[in-house]
């Protein structure tokens, strides 16, 4: 299960002149279990501190986060995420940064080694399994903490842009792999975008963020049938009404 | 065929040093003609022979080796842990810290009086020697590894559900601080390296690289203590390459792509 709420979360941080920045502000938002949620906003609207919230990683300044009813108050392997810097582990190879979660969870080391070669492979990066992250470049480093969240097995998994430094190709191709994983697994996804195409073809739910401080705009239903058409027209008419509805929130800005 | 190639490839240097060697013999015998104040190329040789021969030289080695072991241990015990817990508790660093930057500063070749008086004319006074010399350096590159660690890496390993301090540290600060530990290992061993003479000047035993060196100027023999202090650089070079080499091959291969 993996239903996450968000009650009237806000969050400030006091730098160290005590200037306050609000980074979000009375956020309500419910992602449903098993749902698709493509968040999109501004640079700085408060997107990441959002999924650091939910990830139990930061603490709301007041409101509060449930995973299934229950607080979440720490990291726990049940909520993954992919981050949106680099942060892999640069001391072990790219097979032993997927199999760090599985190991951590007390899974034995061929166990573990299996799964992470599966998702390596869902990946592309078979024959990089024993390379170290600095042979590899932004792209492929970003494949490989994907697959780590993945092979952790979550109920949640947080993306944050997680394809922002991919070409449009691989981007495509992963796409639809997650969307595969997704369907496969089960879980309930919350992912991170700038690109209304992305979240057009990934999302049940788009949810539109402004930025200082951080609102929801708009909450918009991605009805699109399953699975989607990237060109369609339907697709095509739905993507045109949620960059109308972005460039009037621009406007009101 | 192969030293051929050797001595082609490294012929800047292999003419640097004959030339070294050939202007050193000169200027012993012909110029200055005293053997105390110059002992000449081939005297030092000669004396290396010597020592060789009767198998004191190797003994010499072994002694040093065993101070020298004994401090450089007892460093790497006790500095990298306390360099860790320093370095990860922010209070403990809080409380040991005005200490240790009151001992630090105590060059280590002033706490032979009390390694004299605590644990008498052994070996383990020669160690205590050493170790001063080499603890710091450990204790402080090992802090500043731990303080270094990339805040990413923490988060990601706690999402992955290694949320425990012991596994934060086993697993994410301790491989992440390697360079910068063994990089305090280093220094710290040569620092060890440099009280080795001072720590067996005393007597704590009758052989030893630095006590012979020692026992020699005593007798005047300056072609033994030359001998000695090429033994001495010889070795310390020695070891700091065979630890770098193994460090960088075993340790640290990850770094390759850093720019050092
Ligand atoms: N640890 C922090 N300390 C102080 N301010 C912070 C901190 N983290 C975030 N902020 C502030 O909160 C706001 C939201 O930041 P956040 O990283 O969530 O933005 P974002 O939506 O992810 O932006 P981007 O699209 O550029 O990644 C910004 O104004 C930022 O300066
Ligand atoms: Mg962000």
């Amino acid at each position: 299960m993996g239903k996450v709420s968000i009650e009237n979360v806000s969050q400030y941080f006091i730098n160290r002149e005590g200037y306050k920045t609000q980074a979000l502000k009375d956020l309500n938002l419910e992602i449903k279990d098993k749902e698709f949620v493509c968040i999109i906003g501004p640079s700085g609207c408060g997107k990441t501190t959002l999924l650091r919230i939910i990830a139990g990683l930061e603490n709301p300044s007041s409101g509060k986060v449930t995973l299934d009813g229950e607080k979440i108050t720490k990291p726990d392997p049940k909520r993954g995420m992919v981050f949106q810097e680099y942060s892999l582990f640069p001391w072990r190879t790219v097979i032993r940064n997927i199999t760090f979660g599985p190991e951590m969870q007390g899974m034995d080391k061929n166990k573990s080694e299996e799964i992470a070669e599966e998702y390596l492979k869902l990946v592309g990066l078979e024959q990089f399994k024993n390379s170290y992250p600095y042979e590899l470049s932004g792209g492929m480093r970003q494949r490989v903490a994907i697959a780590r969240a993945l092979a952790n097995d979550p109920e949640v998994l947080l993306m944050d842009e997680p394809f922002g430094s991919l070409d449009a190709q691989t981007r495509n191709v992963l796409q639809s792999e997650l969307l595969d994983i997704w369907e496969k697994k089960q879980i309930t996804i919350a992912f991170v975008t700038h690109s209304v195409d992305e979240a057009v073809f990934l999302a049940d739910k788009i949810v539109m963020l402004t930025s200082r401080p951080g609102k929801i705009t708009n909450i918009i239903d991605v009805n699109l049938p399953r699975p989607r058409n990237r060109t369609s027209p339907d697709t095509n008419q739905f993507r045109d009404r949620v960059l109308k509805i972005l460039a009037e929130e621009r406007v009101k800005e | 065929m192969k030293l051929k190639e050797v001595a082609q490839k490294n012929a800047p240097e292999i003419t640097s040093l004959i030339v070294a060697v050939t202007l050193w013999q000169i200027v012993a015998e012909f110029i200055i003609k005293r053997e105390l104040l110059l002992p000449s190329f081939f005297d030092v040789v000669s004396s290396f022979i010597s020592t060789v021969e009767s198998g004191t030289l190797f003994i010499d080695f072994s002694i040093s080796l065993m101070h020298f072991g004994i401090g450089v241990i007892a460093a790497l015990l006790i500095g990298i842990p306390v360099g860790i817990v320093m370095g990860w508790f922010k209070t403990v660093n809080r409380i040991s810290d005005p200490i240790i930057e009151i001992l630090r500063p105590i060059p280590p070749l002033a706490w032979i009086p009390f390694a004299l008086v605590w644990l008498g004319l052994t070996h383990t006074a020669a160690g205590f020697v050493i170790f001063v010399g080499a603890v710091f350096p450990i204790i402080i590159n090992t802090y500043t590894g731990f303080k270094s660690v990339s805040k990413i890496n923490v988060e990601a390993a706690k999402v992955l559900g290694c949320v425990k301090q012991r596994s934060l540290i086993r697993h994410i600060a301790f491989p992440s601080s390697l360079p910068s530990i063994t990089a305090g290992i280093r220094i710290g061993m040569g620092v060890g390296w440099m009280c080795l003479v001072a720590a067996e000047f005393f007597g704590v035993s009758k052989n030893g690289l630095g006590y012979k060196l020692w026992w020699h100027y005593g007798l005047h023999q300056m072609d033994f203590v030359l001998m000695y202090m090429f033994m001495l650089g010889i070795l310390g070079l020695t070891i700091d390459k065979v630890f770098r080499k193994y460090i960088d091959k075993r340790l640290l291969k990850w770094q390759s792509g850093v720019v050092v």
